[in-house]
């Protein structure tokens, strides 16, 4: 409104011309251009799509707060019409917005924009983009608001755009929002291979079109089922509810799949036949496909409850001819000798009700191995072609056909993603002292992270009893946006049984599908990620879910960033370890919770892990729950080289015998390959917390130190440097922060919450789109980053790794207690091999450091990770991870193959990373010679 | 029971065995040198049929020894029956290839699928082979190799099947083997009970364990007849007197203590001697 007037078309070629200067009129403009019906919808689309792509949120924000003010001003609430008018008269603009407004009430004629706008007013329709458009406005408000729209949103999907009932005008807000709606076409493949055809508001979200594809279907028990589309590598990927379809989706196709996501182990359980019905759809299609295997027999035997269900009883008089039956794809490999069997079992159906017949095939179908599993492709640390399954227990690992390993939820401590490799943090067994993380290669980034996405989800749905609550404010920390946002099955199975219909008729459909499966239609692929994207392209969906974007806080709040994942602990019988396991991080969490990020934590924190009366409260998750954290990393972009593998700096540290104290060394920023620089963020970890860790691996160090006596020199520098860190925390974090993507800022920086942003709404920010593909350059990357943006005029962001610092502190204390007797004399050499460095490193810099642990149970070695995030003048940061190991033994180690064994263990680890130094710290007792 | 898949387990209708050729004694295979009298292993092979066919009233097939085949008795190694499905393996050993050939013309007389494992690489003793009637276990050992487990996982596509490494012992039923559904008896060996380790991690069912203290007792073999209910074959007290005094733990149980005494000294274990199949009248 406060932009120039003109016909509404000069206003979109205006927008489409006009420079990255008048961005906010621009962006406006084409705003209204996309919703100018669907008449070269798709060149609309990319032209809305491209400039408003480009636009920071904050832009945005801006753009709609002037446009909003304006009408605030105007007489408040009164008929909304009434300003409508008014403003058209003054405004052409506005009347833009009527249009659209008529658009969705489908008349299309500009001229009678006037009484456009008053049917809008009386549209169902059109109050429904009203409130959508008031969503928007507080958007562009203040976050405080955006609870606000969090269930303005809810309400909004739930109720749909017919429900013309709510209170739209409140606010003239609304009114002005409105008009920026679209309606787009969406297409859904059902599972009897129908299509369904629907439209919805260009940015309605995933979870409305799921809703209008349930209500199509009349189901009721819909969180086992979800929509998949198509990514431009073909790929099939889950469309996230809480996020804006045309965020996920690429090029405009607006085509999807509604498919089971969740494979309910016991679908006996579920409630209504039609829910039954659907999965056998789905599973006849995976069957036939392939996808599920199983034997002649079981191919047979399902087929079999098919035309039980499809064509009921078999006739004797007369005979189906089998031509019918060859027809229906059944197998993969269909021949004739099945199709055979088929008929003949099938008649030992007769009688059988196609709902009887359903279940039948439900119980048979779910005692296959491969039921529920979805495969991932990926390679073990090897090189070696695997297949991941995530399924509702766990992860399996398969080579060829073969199960080489299983890791069940419970034994799961933590899931992540750096770049294309995917990490499983496990549990110590019983006899195990450490913790150990395997780490698999995926293809290329998109795949680890929807592997991990889907890991995610699956065990939120299965093992959860809830998804995880918000977190609280200080429990926000750096992280993962991503979070199963849906029921659990717990909760769907206890909603089921609030069910009360009568059971909804449907028609089996003779399996149109399944007649079509043949041609690959609509199925869902098991992952065959094979491309390798682009580098410049894939890291960057990350950016946004990190991206705090306080203007896009999404409504329903599904996915919430979470701290950590919480694994109920179902096995009592492991409570005492769990407890002592549950993670370090997360005593530190609550630590924080309990204390503000300030330097008194250390005694705290202290009192925590002696685990004192005063923690039990705090810790209130660990005592009941394991957790599993997921972590997530991000990659930033930056200038670089050419897309190298390795970016960040690994300083490594091998120690031999009777390891010396943990020298932290920063090595110069590591080459960042264009897309890659990543960095990786521990979800639990928050700011206070992290200098939290630093005490605490000193102290640890200390006493390990003084145990043994040892005199190492490198030591004392070190906890020098650990000490600065920590003194440096409150100012260095900050500046961190702020250099940081916006993602972590909320979490870190409790502070903040007095800026208007509670916790709760930062979460939800987290939530935003990963999709889209920021460019190298800074601007390109505030398109998604929205409020990046910030961060991207300065240069780099810097994001930060941190990992859980876990009890195996406790273990490696323990058990070096016991181990290495205060010895006296001693033989210190020390090795340093380096890797050439880059310029700049900033040795100099307090880094602000992150620690953690990763242990590895070998039985000579002891490994501590240290990982160290470092921000650096140019606002950049650099990750690096020490190592130090811990070789002892008697003196027939073969010590360079020990070292050797380790540098490759380091490498397999981290295959991202270089190796940049080693440094090697020999220990020789002396002691039995000289005494 | 109306057709269903994994129901079942451990009924069996048919039984497949073979005669102790006198080449038994000198050339079998074996790990620990030993003299075997050849009588008296058949003495105790006679009694294990006759168990079979007359106390358990399976239908036995029993195919004539071959002087030529050292180890032919031991048939469990040359094909693995699930269900309607029975696959010829590839014996690890080269001398005991040919032993084969009878066994799968005797499956495909019992109109079983026979699927044959030609590739070349793959080796695969039945001895290996631990179906649990949710899921196979296959021992990697000098008998058994991976493609010999993946030639099995595609023959039995609807079972997850589990790769685990034998440490030590021929086979991984020399330490193992169902004692009724969901329970599995094992060895208290070091080797045995990491291997329950593993296969208890890969599952993704349960299973109850019944320790025994000698491995080789651990053994058995399971059945669930109509008319007997459970029923298990196990070592003697002769030869096991801890590890028998074990299963007297199953009150469930028909209790059949077989001698084992000659053909474990060429590492013959109870199952080895047979091949077990469930042959319904309607198919």
């Amino acid at each position: 409104m406060t932009t120039e007037a003109g016909s509404e078309t000069e206003v979109k070629e205006n927008a489409e011309e006009k420079s990255a200067a008048r961005l906010d009129q621009s962006k406006k403009a084409t705003e209204k251009t996309q919703e100018v019906v669907e008449e070269g919808e798709a060149e609309k689309e990319k032209e809305g799509k491209g400039i408003t792509r480009y636009l920071p949120t904050w832009f945005k924000k801006q753009k709609s707060q002037s446009q909003t003010s304006p009408t605030k001003e105007d007489p408040p609430t009164e008929e909304p019409v009434s300003k409508v008018n008014q403003e058209e008269a003054h405004v052409p603009e506005v009347n833009g917005h009527a249009e659209e407004v008529e658009e969705k009430e489908q008349v299309k004629e500009k001229e009678s924009e006037s009484h456009s706008n008053a049917s809008a007013d009386t549209e169902p329709a059109g109050e429904e983009k009203v409130e959508e458009s008031a969503q928007k406005s507080l958007e562009s408000t203040e976050e405080t608001q955006e609870v606000a729209e969090k269930e303005e949103d809810k309400k909004e999907v739930e109720k749909d755009r017919r429900q013309g009932q709510t209170s739209i005008f409140q606010s003239p807000l609304r009114l002005v929002r409105k008009n920026k709606m679209k309606l787009v076409v969406c297409h859904v493949t059902l599972l009897d291979g129908s299509d369904f055809t629907c439209e919805v508001e260009k940015r309605a979200k995933g979870l409305f079109l799921f809703f209008k594809v349930c209500e199509h279907l009349n189901l009721l028990e819909k969180d086992y089922f979800g929509l998949t589309y198509k990514d431009h590598h073909e790929q099939k990927c889950w469309l996230d509810p809480t996020k804006e379809i045309k965020r996920q989706i690429r090029s405009n196709n607006w085509q999807f799949a509604f498919n089971v996501k969740f494979y309910p182990p016991d679908p006996s359980l579920l409630s209504e036949d039609i829910t039954r019905y659907l999965l056998c759809l789905q599973l006849r299609e995976d069957v036939a496909s392939g996808r599920l295997p199983c034997s002649f027999v079981t191919h047979a035997l399902l087929g079999s409850y098919t035309l039980q269900a499809e064509i009921g009883d078999y006739e004797p008089d007369q005979p189906r001819p089998l031509d019918y039956i060859n027809q229906l794809t059944f197998a993969p490999n269909q021949s004739k000798e099945m199709e055979e069997k088929i008929l003949e079992l099938h008649k030992s159906h007769k009688g059988m009700t196609p709902a009887q017949a359903d279940c039948q095939f439900l119980e048979n179908a779910k005692k296959l191995s491969m039921y529920g599993v979805d495969l991932h492709h990926a390679k073990d640390c090897e090189g070696v072609d695997i297949m991941l399954g995530v399924c509702a227990n766990g992860l399996l690992v398969y080579k060829d056909r073969l199960r080489i390993n299983r890791f069940a939820w419970p034994k799961i401590l933590k899931i992540s993603y750096k770049r294309n490799n995917f990490y499983i943090k496990i549990r110590p067994g019983e006899t195990e002292q450490f913790e150990s993380t395997v780490g698999f290669k995926l293809q290329n980034h998109r795949s680890a992270k929807r592997l991990w996405k889907v890991c995610v989800e699956n065990h939120s749905f299965f093992r959860l009893n809830a998804p995880e609550q918000p977190p609280k404010a200080r429990f926000l920390t750096l992280g993962s946006k991503f979070r199963y946002s849906g029921r659990t099955q717990n909760q769907t199975r206890m909603a089921s049984t609030l069910i009360d219909r009568p059971a909804p008729a449907f028609e089996r459909t003779s399996s149109k599908r399944i007649s079509r499966s043949l041609d690959g239609a609509p199925m869902i692929s098991i992952t065959d990620t094979s491309r390798e994207a682009e580098n410049g392209h894939e890291p960057h969906l990350e950016l946004h879910s990190d991206s705090k974007s306080p203007g896009r806080v999404r409504g329903d709040n599904i996915y919430v960033r979470h701290s950590k994942l919480m694994l109920e602990d179902h096995d009592k019988t492991q409570d005492e370890v769990l407890k002592h396991q549950a993670s370090v991080s997360e005593l530190k969490r609550s630590f924080m919770e309990a204390s503000p990020p300030s330097p008194p934590q250390l005694n705290l924190w202290e009192k925590h892990l002696t685990s004192s009366p005063a923690t039990a409260t705090r810790v209130q998750q660990q005592t009941v729950t394991t957790e599993v954290e997921i972590e997530e990393t991000v990659v930033v972009q930056e200038i670089s080289k050419a897309a190298k593998p390795a970016e960040a700096l690994q300083t490594w540290e091998g120690q031999v015998q009777g390891g010396a104290g943990l020298e932290k060394k920063r090595e110069s920023i590591s080459s960042e390959s264009e897309s890659d620089e990543e960095a990786e963020y521990h979800p639990n970890v928050s700011l206070s917390i992290r200098h939290a860790q630093i005490p605490e691996e000193k102290e640890e160090e200390e006493e390990e130190q003084e145990r043994k006596e040892l005199s190492a020199s490198s030591s004392p520098v070190e906890f020098n440097q650990a000490a600065a860190a920590v003194e440096d925390e409150g100012k260095d974090c900050a500046e961190e922060e702020k250099k940081e993507v916006g993602a972590e800022e909320p979490m870190k920086t409790p502070d903040k919450a007095p800026n208007g942003m509670t916790p709760h709404e930062e979460v939800m920010c987290v939530t935003t789109e990963e999709e889209e593909l920021p460019k190298v350059n800074g601007e390109d990357s505030v398109v998604e980053a929205r409020s990046q943006v910030i961060c991207c005029s300065e240069p780099p962001v810097v994001k930060t790794e941190m990992v859980t610092i876990s009890d195996t502190f406790a273990a490696q204390k323990s058990e070096i207690a016991t181990k290495e007797v205060p010895i006296v004399h001693t033989e210190t050499k020390t090795i340093t091999y380096e890797a050439a460095q880059l310029d700049g490193s900033g040795d100099g810099e307090p880094g602000v450091l992150m620690t953690a642990q990763t242990i590895t149970s070998e039985s000579l070695c002891t490994t501590t990770t240290t990982h160290i995030t470092k921000t650096l003048k140019g606002g950049l940061s650099e990750t690096r991870i020490e190592k130090r190991i811990v070789i002892t033994g008697d003196c027939d180690i073969d010590h360079d193959q020990a070292l050797a064994q380790a540098i490759k263990e380091a490498k397999e680890q981290h295959p991202d990373m270089s190796v940049t130094r080693v440094v090697v710290h020999k220990e020789t007792e002396l002691a039995e010679e000289d005494d | 029971m109306a057709a269903g898949l994994m129901a079942g387990f451990g009924h069996y209708t048919h039984a497949i065995v073979r005669g102790i050729p006198a080449s038994l004694a000198s050339e079998a295979l074996r790990s620990i040198q030993a003299e075997v009298d050849v009588t008296k292993a058949r003495r105790e092979h006679d009694a294990y049929v006759h168990a079979l066919r007359t106390t358990l009233g399976l239908q036995v097939v029993e195919l004539p020894a071959d002087e030529t085949m050292p180890d032919c008795v031991f048939v469990e190694d040359a094909a693995v029956v699930c269900g309607d499905t029975a696959l010829i393996t590839r014996p690890g050993a080269e001398s005991r290839r040919r032993e084969t050939e009878a066994m799968k013309a005797a499956l495909k007389e019992l109109n079983l699928n026979v699927v044959e494992m030609t590739d070349e690489s793959a080796t695969l003793d039945g001895g290996d082979v631990l179906f649990t009637g949710r899921e196979f276990f296959v021992g990697l050992s000098k008998r058994t190799n991976q493609r010999g487990a993946e030639i099995l996982a595609d023959a039995f596509k609807d079972y997850a099947v589990s790769t685990v490494p034998v440490m030590e012992g021929l086979h991984l039923k020399s330490f193992c083997s169902m004692g009724g559904p969901g329970l599995i008896i094992i060895g208290s060996s070091e080797p045995a009970q990491k291997a329950l380790k593993i296969m208890q991690q890969m599952s993704d069912h349960r299973y109850d364990k019944l320790t025994v203290p000698d491995d080789l007792a651990a053994n058995c073999i399971y059945m669930n007849l109509s008319n007997k209910g459970h029923v298990l074959l196990h070592c003697t007290p002769e030869e096991f007197p801890e590890s028998a005094k074990m299963f007297e733990k199953l009150k469930d149980h028909m209790l059949i203590p077989l001698s084992n005494m000659e053909k474990v000294k060429v590492d013959g274990a109870l199952t080895c001697c047979s091949v077990l199949l469930n042959k319904k009248a309607d198919n």
